[in-house]
């Protein structure tokens, strides 16, 4: 979207990513999604009076591995309180880092070729999960709310980008791709609509070249598509009111999904004054040199270093190809591609399958061996199966795992071999002899005739391509 | 009544029992305990049932270091089941589902914990007087405070219903009431102690010790307590010092250094008995110095603000949402506001307020910030002079034990009694508070000895030189 006028939408973005510890942050209770509400919990998750705080080392890991990806300063660092009143909060306060976070100054490479700078990436902790029962949903009104405190204690990683984005295709962008580095990293699952990775974004509108302007700030977006919507929603706002004459009061802003805009949460006179002050009850969190080298020659690669991978294996790669490869990256399916290029078999077939088959049956992925899927391709690339017959075999695979030459065989795709099909297409050539001739003498639309001819059949099953190699031989 | 350490003797040697103790204990505090208001609770069943494990342990062969002890528990360390109210009527009706390290580490020594005693409203005093469930009486003049905040745990050893407490010390609330109470009491090195099942008034200065009537019981106890706790982050990474083996180490040879602001405007009286104190160390062996060490004056100012701020945030949790009390409201903040003004008392809140104003924006700077500023000058003057003696003599506090409804009225004069302890928690130090000599109505006085980080064992055997000189032991 372009904004009128002249006008240029400055956005920063922060990214809350849950960590994928089996632990939470400060105490030994399972980080689990999803288990009976209040089940994992203990007197330092509850906050009760006397507990106290222990770090998870692997939290301290994890966020250096992101700091690592982020290509950000690791430093030493220090935890503070943030006080404020809240129910799904049991200590009244969140621990949180504050001036000295122990990721600092990085940045990230788009894969358009921008770069967006990351002023922080910072450890602080989940709260608990309200829902407020009648009224508007929201705390105030609700006849009562029901807290679960399985999520309270849970590690977080906040990621602070720099005023960098200047639109929110961009901002969309980003977003995809800190999402691709968390989930690479191991340190996220990147789930957000379960709400393991949420973005709050900071938009403000200015004249080209001029200073920027006030910012608000829109809460808890849990969609690349609301992320987007929001933002977008936002800067054009904020047009309109300068527009007009108005001035943009800095605030903070909620994004109703719905109707598809902003309204106001709070204003900058009614922000809480969080009275931060070091947590007495951890000490400095330094890690030492040796750990963060383990930590850095740990890391795997990033999603850009492995699209470049793969697109190194195709040949004239269209921008259909270019975006299979985003999917099987943020898929983390790369290894079904690179498998199938090391068996010499079709790599453009390959991806096709694994940016459209595999990603429809992700959720069973695990049953899919990569062995399995190069048999397949490669059956697919020897005309054994046609493209239709292949997609279903792996569809079979994805399903219930087995064999690929049994499953073609019991879905009856394996009368279609050469044999088969050759009595076909010698028989429909015989039925339509003055098409066949016309053919013979080099009116190749012809073929499809006789593709749609064995097609209607074979029920579909027969593969175009073969057809046309026995309508060659027989010419 | 008997020592911890003759009674964990006799019950290792099995002529004795813990359940024999016990009930020597039980029958003292069934007797004592309405008049003087040592126990908010007492632990029957419990401790019954502690005790009979410690008979069949000791039975099986084990030998313990508290056996059959029977040792009385602040109310603001939790137990497991046992009501831990910190004298607030906001938790009043709270049992903890988990139980102290500190107080695990007693039961697993053989101690049985008998009850919870009285405190200051979240430790937040000088004479129990704050506790919403009525004042603590000095077991010495009934007239008269016990001192605070741990003046339950205080009045229960020198009531002898047990021969052992725990108290925790934030700004001298183990010292002062020993003080006053007559007993041994010990501020540990920050750190030395674990604080975890403690419920925090101030999480930078508070700290866990015992009181005893001798000096061997203090240090027998602080051995079973101290040493590294992983539940703890602040806890020092290394096991319990040796303690009982070296209390009479004696002083040959150790620099003492009387210092002008750790007795300075004290009564006369207690300020004599510091002098007499420091005679006796130089008549054992010591090298007594004169330092003054402007520092510690600032001390007071510097607490009531870095104290205040921490409470403010330790205590946001008692807000009627989870567990304690809760006063119905409109919605959630009418809630909050009803339950904290119902649940705390007057110098809770009054000590939250200003906690709240240091922290907030704007006036960060100019007093939390600054009030950090100091306990950092603080640390260095302490380190300073510890180059130059290994210990610090003065005295506990300005008076002995005052009358009830003295200072009430008076914050100021009330915060006073901690001027010339607060100093050592500030430092994260240690010092011990041992009685030595007595005043007014023959009450004791308590002389306080302070030592750098680690340096118990010093302090302890300094203060046993004073006992003995004392005529105690």
């Amino acid at each position: 979207m372009t904004l009128p006028n002249g006008w240029e939408m400055v956005v920063g973005l922060e990214v809350h990513s849950e960590l994928k510890t089996a632990t939470k942050m400060f105490c030994g209770c399972a980080n689990s999604f999803g288990s009976e509400p209040n089940t994992n919990v203990c007197p330092v998750c509850l906050g009760l009076p006397g507990s106290l705080p222990v770090l998870n080392q692997m939290a301290v890991e994890l966020a250096m591995a992101i700091g690592v990806a982020l290509h950000c300063t690791i430093a030493p660092s220090t935890f503070h309180r943030k006080n404020y009143f809240y129910p799904d909060m049991p200590k009244d306060f969140q621990i949180s880092q504050y001036d000295l976070p122990i990721n600092s100054r990085g940045y990230l490479d788009l894969p358009d070729g921008t770069q967006v700078s990351v002023e922080r990436a910072h450890l602080e902790e989940d709260t608990g999960k309200s829902t407020h029962l009648g009224g508007s949903g929201r705390i105030h009104g609700a006849d009562h709310s029901l807290v679960d405190y399985n999520r309270s204690g849970v590690p977080l990683v906040e990621i602070v980008s720099g005023p960098d984005i200047r639109s929110s295709a961009q901002a969309r962008a980003y977003a995809s791709e800190l999402r691709g580095i968390l989930i690479a990293t191991g340190a996220s699952d990147g789930r957000m609509e379960e709400g393991s990775m949420r973005i709050d974004a900071n938009v403000s509108v200015r004249k080209a070249g001029a200073p920027f302007g006030t910012r608000c700030e829109i809460k808890n977006l849990n969609s690349l598509r609301s992320l987007q919507r929001a933002i977008d929603y936002e800067a054009l706002r904020q047009t309109e009111v300068l527009d007009e004459g108005g001035t943009i009061r800095q605030e903070t802003r909620h994004w109703d999904e719905n109707r598809g805009e902003t309204s106001t949460m709070r204003t900058k006179e009614e922000a809480e004054d969080y009275r931060y002050f070091r947590e007495p009850d951890l000490v400095e969190l330094d890690p030492d040199q040796a750990w963060q080298d383990r930590v850095r020659a740990a890391l795997p690669p990033m999603p850009a270093a492995r699209r470049a991978r793969l697109e190194g294996l195709v040949s004239d790669l269209s921008d259909a190809q270019r975006d299979a490869i985003g999917t099987v990256v943020e898929l983390d399916l790369d290894h079904f591609v690179i498998a199938a290029s090391e068996a010499k078999a079709d790599v453009s077939v390959a991806l096709a399958r694994s940016a459209n088959e595999i990603a429809a049956g992700i959720e069973h992925v695990d049953k899919l061996s990569v062995e399995n899927f190069v048999t397949t391709v490669a059956m697919e690339q020897k005309g054994e199966l046609s493209a239709t017959q292949a997609k279903k075999v792996l569809g079979v695979l994805l399903e219930s795992g087995g064999d690929p030459g049994a499953i073609a065989k019991s879905l009856g795709f394996e009368q279609l071999g050469e044999g088969a099909l050759g009595e076909l297409v010698a028989t429909c050539i015989e039925e339509n002899p003055s098409e066949w001739a016309r053919y013979r003498e080099g009116d190749e639309k012809l073929s499809q005739f006789f593709i749609g001819l064995i097609m209607k059949l074979t029920k579909g099953q027969a593969n175009g391509k073969a057809v046309i190699a026995e309508l060659q031989r027989r010419k | 009544m008997k020592h911890a350490i003759d009674i964990a003797a006799a019950v290792n040697a099995k002529e004795s029992s813990a359940s024999a103790e016990l009930a020597t204990s039980l029958a003292v505090i069934a007797e004592k305990n309405e008049a003087i208001n040592a126990f908010l609770f007492v632990d029957t069943d419990g401790a019954k049932s502690f005790a009979a494990t410690v008979d069949e342990r000791i039975a099986k062969g084990e030998q313990l270091p508290l056996a059959g002890v029977p040792v009385a528990i602040k109310d603001n360390l939790c137990q497991t089941g046992v009501p831990t109210t910190c004298s607030s009527k906001i938790l009043a009706d709270w049992r903890p589902p988990y139980t102290a390290t500190v107080v695990e580490r007693l039961i697993a020594a053989g101690a049985i914990p008998v009850g919870k005693t009285n405190l200051d409203e979240f430790a937040m005093g000088s004479s129990t007087e704050t506790s919403a469930f009525g004042p603590t009486k000095n077991p010495l003049d009934l007239s008269r405070v016990p001192g605070g905040s741990s003046g339950g745990s205080a009045a229960a050893v020198a009531a002898e219903m047990t021969p052992i407490s725990l108290g925790s010390d934030t700004g001298g609330s183990i010292r002062q009431p020993a003080a006053l109470c007559g007993l041994v009491g010990i501020k540990p090195t920050y750190g030395l102690v674990s604080r975890y099942g403690l419920i925090a008034f101030a999480s930078s200065l508070d700290q866990v010790g015992p009181f005893a009537k001798t000096v061997t019981d203090a240090a027998l106890v602080l051995e079973v307590i101290a040493g590294h706790d992983p539940m703890d982050s602040t806890s020092l990474p290394e096991p319990a010092p040796s303690l009982v083996a070296h209390v009479n180490d004696g002083v040959v040879g150790k620099r003492i250094a009387l210092v002008k602001e750790l007795y300075e405007g004290a009564d006369e009286e207690v300020v004599a008995s510091v002098k007499n104190a420091v005679a006796a160390l130089e008549a054992a062996g010591a090298t007594i110095i004169e330092l003054s060490i402007p520092e510690l004056r600032l001390g007071l100012s510097a607490y009531y603000l870095i104290a205040p701020a921490e409470a403010s945030s330790n205590l946001a949790r008692y807000d009627g949402v989870r567990f304690g009390l809760r006063e119905e409201g409109d919605d959630v903040t009418e809630m909050y506001e009803a339950t904290r003004t119902a649940g705390f008392g007057a110098e809770v809140k009054r000590r939250i307020m200003l906690g709240t104003y240091a922290l907030s924006a704007g006036y960060f700077d100019a007093y939390y910030g600054q009030a950090l500023k100091v306990r950092t000058q603080m640390i260095k003057a302490f380190a300073k002079a510890y180059e130059q003696a290994d210990m610090l003599i003065g005295a506990t506090t300005p008076t002995v034990a005052f009358e009830f409804g003295s200072k009430t009225s008076n914050p100021m004069a009330m915060y006073l009694s901690d001027v010339f302890t607060i100093p050592t928690n500030l430092a994260g130090d240690a010092a011990v508070s041992v009685p030595f000599g007595t005043g007014e109505n023959n009450l004791p006085i308590g002389v306080q000895i302070l030592g750098p980080g680690r340096s118990e064992a010093t302090l302890l055997a300094a203060a046993r030189v004073l006992e003995i000189a004392d005529g105690r032991a």
